[in-house]
């Protein structure tokens, strides 16, 4: 059943860090419901017909990570294939060491696992200290390094091949986090980089599902009975159709990723113009290097909560990394260890054009909106004098 | 207040409530003048060095039990705008 275009869910989406799926893997999720919906691992005939497409599944998503698909397996979500993939180097050299090193701007979820307790340091830009980073792969007792590609927060890439190098010198395994740009940036993953990667498929829009790729030749192995499913890494089989889905929304985004990836760069350099032109607020991350469709600024004197509320009253979702915002009680990590202003800040995610039709148009009128919605919110908390 | 800089006491209030009570105390002092915050805020933490650091201020904290002592000199008045820069 399609819907009509005025009922997409997409109009004055400015947060697609989990956009809408892409229009084509909808179609394939539903088709894929008929035909996939059997248990793969079951050897009866429905079983082998999910197992012979969840195969062709992973052939298309293990190529676009640049892996083998014998390496790669799909897991609950994002943050379960972290885990797992950090667990499993972590388990394979615990007799080697028990440090993780790590940026501070990774993923919390691998920031708050044993042994990552102190992470090294980035500049303003939110790019790790390369000398430090070194420095700490060579004060022993490492069980592995863990370095994201690019950061969902503020875009800034990290300098992969950098830090890839002297993992390789100490034969320590990096576990690479592309979630934030697999499928947005068409450089996120130098060819043959980390020992780990690991994947979000709602990156390139398709479900939220992790994919962890583990490459031939790494120790790695989970402590416990070994696990059935997903070359020996999950205790239950994937559900087929997500699976298909992600990959035919990874087929949809690689085949426009360059024009996609432009065309998203320019947009948000006019978020950065027109959100560096409001007084007191600072676009935060680096300017050229980063990710092409994320882009955070924060506005001095301003609650994050109520300048998201604003721009929703105008018909413009996005985030923010503000404590007050959620419930969280602490504000974003990735700000704080940037030493960037933590409230009033706000986060757009672009989605891809194919998912969000009205992109650009949205994002010419959060340019538009922008100052009035922050002089609004300024006169609301009566700091629009200072 | 002999002698001692002006405090503001915003202990027991959040993000981002201890900047805009700073901001609009050290609005009427003197580049030179030396203020006091006391923030219990986990938020204040990172913030007040990124508003300092933004306006051009210097700020010192100090870790108290259950607080933390933010002491700011005041620099030139300027507003600062756009792109966080590595260089500062």
């Amino acid at each position: 059943m399609a819907r009509p275009p005025s009922d997409l869910p997409a109009a004055g989406l400015l947060d697609a860090a989990r956009g809408p799926l892409h229009p084509a893997a909808v179609q394939t999720l539903e088709a894929a419901v008929a035909a996939g919906w059997a248990d793969p691992t079951r050897l009866n005939a429905p079983g082998r017909r999910a197992r012979a497409l969840l195969d062709q599944a992973r052939k298309v998503l293990a190529i676009g990570l640049g892996v083998r698909p014998a390496e790669l397996s799909v897991h609950q979500s994002p943050e379960a294939a972290l885990e797992t993939g950090l667990t499993g180097l972590r388990h394979a050299r615990r007799r080697v060491g028990a440090r993780v090193v790590a940026g501070a701007t990774e993923r919390s979820v691998l920031l708050l696992q044993p042994g990552a307790e102190s992470p090294v340091p980035v500049d303003t830009r939110g790019r790790v200290d390369t000398g430090a980073y070194a420095a700490a792969l060579a004060g022993g007792d490492v069980a592995a390094a863990v370095l994201q590609t690019a950061n969902a927060e503020v875009a800034t890439r990290q300098p992969v091949s950098v830090v890839d190098q002297p993992c390789r010198e100490h034969g320590i395994p990096l576990l690479l986090d592309a979630t934030a740009s697999a499928g947005r940036d068409p450089r996120a993953i130098p060819a043959g980089a980390g020992a780990v990667v690991v994947a979000d498929a709602a990156s390139f829009a398709g479900p939220p599902l992790g994919l962890l790729a583990v490459r031939t030749g790494t120790r790695w192995g989970l402590p416990g009975p070994r696990r059935e499913a997903e070359q020996g890494r999950e205790h239950a089989a994937p559900w087929v159709p997500l699976v298909l889905a992600a990959a035919e929304a990874w087929r949809q985004a690689e085949a426009v990723a360059d024009a996609e990836a432009r065309e998203a760069r320019e947009l948000v350099d006019r978020v950065r113009r027109a959100a560096a032109s409001v007084r007191d607020v600072e676009v935060v991350g680096d300017p050229d290097d980063r990710l092409p469709h994320v882009v955070t600024f924060s506005v001095l004197y301003a609650d994050g909560e109520v300048l998201l509320e604003e721009l929703a009253r105008r018909g413009l979702s996005v985030a923010s990394g503000s404590a007050c915002t959620s419930s969280a009680l602490r504000p974003s990590h990735v700000l704080a260890a940037m030493g960037v202003l933590t409230h009033g800040n706000v986060r757009v995610t672009l989605p891809l054009a194919a998912v969000s039709p009205s992109r650009a148009d949205d994002v010419d009128r959060l340019c538009r909106e922008l100052p009035d919605a922050v002089a609004a919110v300024r006169r609301r908390l009566g700091t629009d004098d200072l | 207040m002999n002698g001692g800089p002006p405090v503001v006491d915003a202990r027991g209030t959040r993000c981002p409530v201890p900047v805009i009570r700073l901001a609009r105390a050290a609005r009427d002092l003197p580049a030179g003048a030396t203020l006091v915050l006391l923030a219990d805020d986990v938020a204040a933490w990172s913030d007040v060095p990124a508003w300092a650091r933004m306006k051009g201020h210097t700020v010192s904290l100090h870790e108290d039990e259950d607080w933390t002592e933010y002491r700011v000199v005041l620099g030139a008045p300027r507003t600062d705008r756009g792109q966080a820069d590595s260089s500062t």
